[in-house]
């Protein structure tokens, strides 16, 4: 996962690079909890622009650090999602929570 | 005479989470045979990590058991078992239930079932508490 925080605009990006499945929500959740709770972002936004698998541990991932994000006054936004993982988002009902955004181009990481 | 169906796969591994991604992959590649387009591909993908999961995470509860999947292919067809021989589900109805999950305090989605119902063209379960369950699915590819 490749983070970025920008203190002007308070926001964190969290570029997920991996499948996300059980196995791994679990490693992704600790380093998301982490940087949320050290910069405490405006927004948290994950770029799935990499993700090419997601299952429904994502949901339970996605939905705990949308709480985490609530807890220090953000919101979190995910962007970038490839048509077969928005079926399992659209599915959850994760969008009444979330935002989902498509084609936003991440300056950064280019 | 022809077989009733065209090949069979069997694989049997412990029930370690990073299986997961190596039980999905290990089904796609058997089920790309059948030359299904990349959509039922990544259905069949989803639908084996969730299934294999739920072995992982309720049938051992993270202890060590094995996981075992048979795959038969058919003419227009792949037919996926995935068994454990775990705690089992005592009420298998309430289990299929959107977001109906009995370990909300691991952030699950309770989603799982349903995705394998919406993503497959047939879901079976069958489960015996104390002796495990087995989750039979069906993904019709057919040939233009
Ligand atoms: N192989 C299994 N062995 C025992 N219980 C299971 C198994 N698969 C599913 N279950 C039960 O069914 C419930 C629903 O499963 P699922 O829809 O995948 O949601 P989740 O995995 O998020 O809890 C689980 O919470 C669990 O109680
Ligand atoms: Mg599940």
């Amino acid at each position: 996962m490749n983070c970025i925080y920008t203190p002007s605009s308070k926001l964190l990006t969290l570029e997920i690079t991996e499948e996300i499945d059980h196995h791994t929500a679990e490693k992704i959740r600790r380093r998301a909890d982490y940087e949320i709770q050290r910069h405490m972002p405006r927004k948290t936004i994950f770029d799935f622009n990499s993700v090419t698998f997601m299952d429904s541990a994502g949901i339970g991932m996605i939905i705990g650090r949308y709480k985490m994000a609530a807890n220090f006054g953000g919101t979190l936004e995910i962007v970038n999602v490839k048509p077969s993982i928005k079926r399992i988002l659209e599915m959850s009902g994760i969008f009444k929570l979330v935002e989902i955004k498509e084609n936003i181009v991440n300056e950064k990481f280019v | 005479m022809k077989n009733l169906y065209e090949n069979e796969m069997r694989l049997e591994f412990l029930s370690k989470s990073n299986n997961e991604a190596f039980a999905r992959i290990t089904v796609a590649a058997f089920a790309s045979q059948l030359d299904p387009t990349i959509e039922q591909l990544a259905d069949i993908k989803t639908a084996v990590s969730e299934a294999v999961t739920n072995c992982i995470i309720h049938a051992y509860e993270e202890k060590e058991g094995i996981i075992k999947i048979v795959c038969k292919l058919f003419a227009d067809s792949i037919v996926i078992e995935i068994s454990d021989t775990g705690r089992g589900i005592e009420n298998i109805e309430e289990a299929k239930k959107p977001l109906y999950t009995s370990k909300p305090n691991l952030e699950r989605s309770g989603m799982g079932f349903t995705i394998m119902e919406s993503f497959m063209d047939e879901m079976n379960v069958e489960s015996v508490l104390g002796l495990g369950t087995k989750v039979t699915m069906k993904k019709i590819i057919t040939k233009e």
